[in-house]
């Protein structure tokens, strides 16, 4: 594996990719091997992105045969309330995320150290390492992997949109027409099925790599193992004086940006919208029902002594009608 | 509550506690769905919060803290006290079953959602799954041993 992925670099981005990837304390080819023991994560750093889109291309020509066939025409849903989401005709779409696009390019042009400068990078699925769609996903049709990918089964999902709901970056997009919903209720329950980046799960599982890695002639992303890509991050940040995305967002992704300039400048100067996501500083969307959790080991506890009290005021009763008698 | 049951197993006034705990449960289980809001539950004066899920999922798990101290303070309370002078009917064996069924694959799912503990795809939707049966077996349940007037506790 080693091997073929050096040989393949060498080829595609000659020298100078080499180079870099030579510099970089993360193993890349063998990062991919330790997908069975490690949570993966993968480093973006934005100063090197051109915005050729090549990852865009590469993840829909690698994951076209996950996307949606829908059948058509779609079955009529109740109640009237209940919209129809379809790209099948829109498949061609790359300026946002939509069940045919998993990943595009976002742009920004802001002024830093009284420059005007124009980044782009790559935006996707988070992999957040508590995703709250895996948690929340009423189904397990999300489902966090041990790997750290958080996937959507797409023979499982009924298109509900909840984990779209309850993600920060309202990732996962919805193809009516598709999947479980259709056998059972396509009336009355469910809508589809949910889409989005699975980091090519099944590349990772051969020990590949995922194709917008591979085929980024600019070495943008790395992937390897979680610890080793923060300290990577924090090693480019201290470098460059620069800022890291991801790392505590929503209580910690598996998707760590770096950058020169501050995010929220970044996130001033994107375009936001429906499928185009933000980089506001995001807080722990699971770290209430945690300490609830937590919450749930005293409460035996109160039982306990509720029944203990109770057993202790009977017994007392009991003594005293026996003195009584 | 039945007669049998309001006389023993927790008394009138906890037994209504925990219908009502129950009923809480029930409703913001069934809000884990994305329906409240298609069905336009959400939309009735004073519901919105019913389409909202991390608050119903919040609501949820207080219930589950009420209804874990409940049930470790019944189970003793039986066997510290009610045992010298009654039995469980078998009504209430089925429903203990299937309470241990909602509770044993309820902390399955509240462990699945702490950080770093990862559940096999499969087992993560036998659980999801199986709670929501182990729910609803235990209202058809419920509601039928009301009809019958099955209680909890019977006089030995």
């Amino acid at each position: 594996m080693a091997k073929s992925i050096s040989r393949r670099t060498f080829l595609k981005g000659g020298i100078a990719a080499l180079g870099a990837a030579g510099v970089s304390s993360v193993p890349l080819p063998s990062s991919a091997m330790e997908a069975d023991r490690h949570e993966l994560a993968t480093l973006i750093d934005i100063r090197k992105c051109i915005g050729c889109e090549e990852c865009v291309y590469a993840c829909q020509e690698t994951n076209g045969h996950k996307f949606p066939k829908p059948e058509k025409p779609f079955p009529r849903m109740y109640p009237g309330r209940v919209k129809v989401s379809d790209w099948s005709g829109k498949q061609d779409e790359t300026g946002r995320l939509t069940p045919y696009n998993w990943l595009f390019i976002q742009e920004a042009t802001v002024e830093d150290k009284g420059e005007e400068k124009t980044f782009t990078f790559p935006r996707r699925c988070m992999h957040c390492q508590n995703p709250p769609c895996a948690d929340l996903c009423p189904w397990g049709a999300a489902r966090k992997l041990k790997n750290g990918i958080t996937r959507i089964h797409p023979d499982i999902c009924l298109g509900g949109s909840k984990c779209k709901d309850v993600c920060p970056w309202d990732i996962p997009q919805r193809q009516t027409g598709v999947g479980l919903y259709l056998d059972i209720l396509p009336a009355f329950a469910g809508n589809g099925v949910m889409f989005k980046c699975d980091r090519c799960y099944d590349l990772i599982g051969l020990g590949k790599l995922p194709a917008c890695i591979e085929v980024c002639p600019e070495q943008v992303q790395t992937i390897g193992p979680r610890d080793k890509i923060i300290k990577e991050a924090h090693r480019i940040k201290e470098e460059i004086d620069g800022y890291i995305y991801g790392e505590t967002e929503n209580g910690g992704t598996n998707t760590i940006y770096v950058s020169p300039v501050p995010f929220d400048k970044l996130n001033r100067a994107i375009q936001k919208g429906p499928g185009i996501p933000h980089l506001d500083p995001v807080e722990d969307s699971m770290a209430h029902a945690d300490n609830l959790a937590k919450a749930m080991l005293i409460a035996p506890f109160a039982g306990l002594f509720a029944a203990l009290g109770k057993v202790w005021s009977f017994t007392k009763k009991d003594s005293r009608q026996e003195r009584r008698s | 509550m039945t007669d049998t049951q309001s006389k023993s197993i927790t008394g009138k006034a906890m037994g209504r506690i925990f219908v009502f705990a129950f009923i809480v449960m029930a409703f913001t289980g069934f809000g884990q769905m994305p329906i409240f809001k298609r069905y336009y539950i959400a939309d009735i004066p004073g519901m919105g919060w019913a389409a909202k899920f991390y608050l119903t999922h919040y609501i949820h798990y207080v219930g589950a803290i009420f209804l874990l101290a409940f049930l470790t303070y019944a189970i003793l309370d039986y066997f510290l006290i009610k045992r010298r002078y009654s039995k469980l009917t078998s009504s209430a064996c089925i429903r203990i079953l299937l309470l241990a069924g909602i509770v044993i694959t309820g902390i399955f799912r509240v462990l699945k959602n702490l950080p770093d503990v990862v559940f096999s795809p499969g087992f993560t939707m036998f659980v999801d799954i199986s709670h929501l049966a182990f729910m609803l077996l235990y209202l058809l349940t419920a509601l039928l041993f009301r009809i019958i007037h099955s209680g909890w506790l019977k006089d030995i």
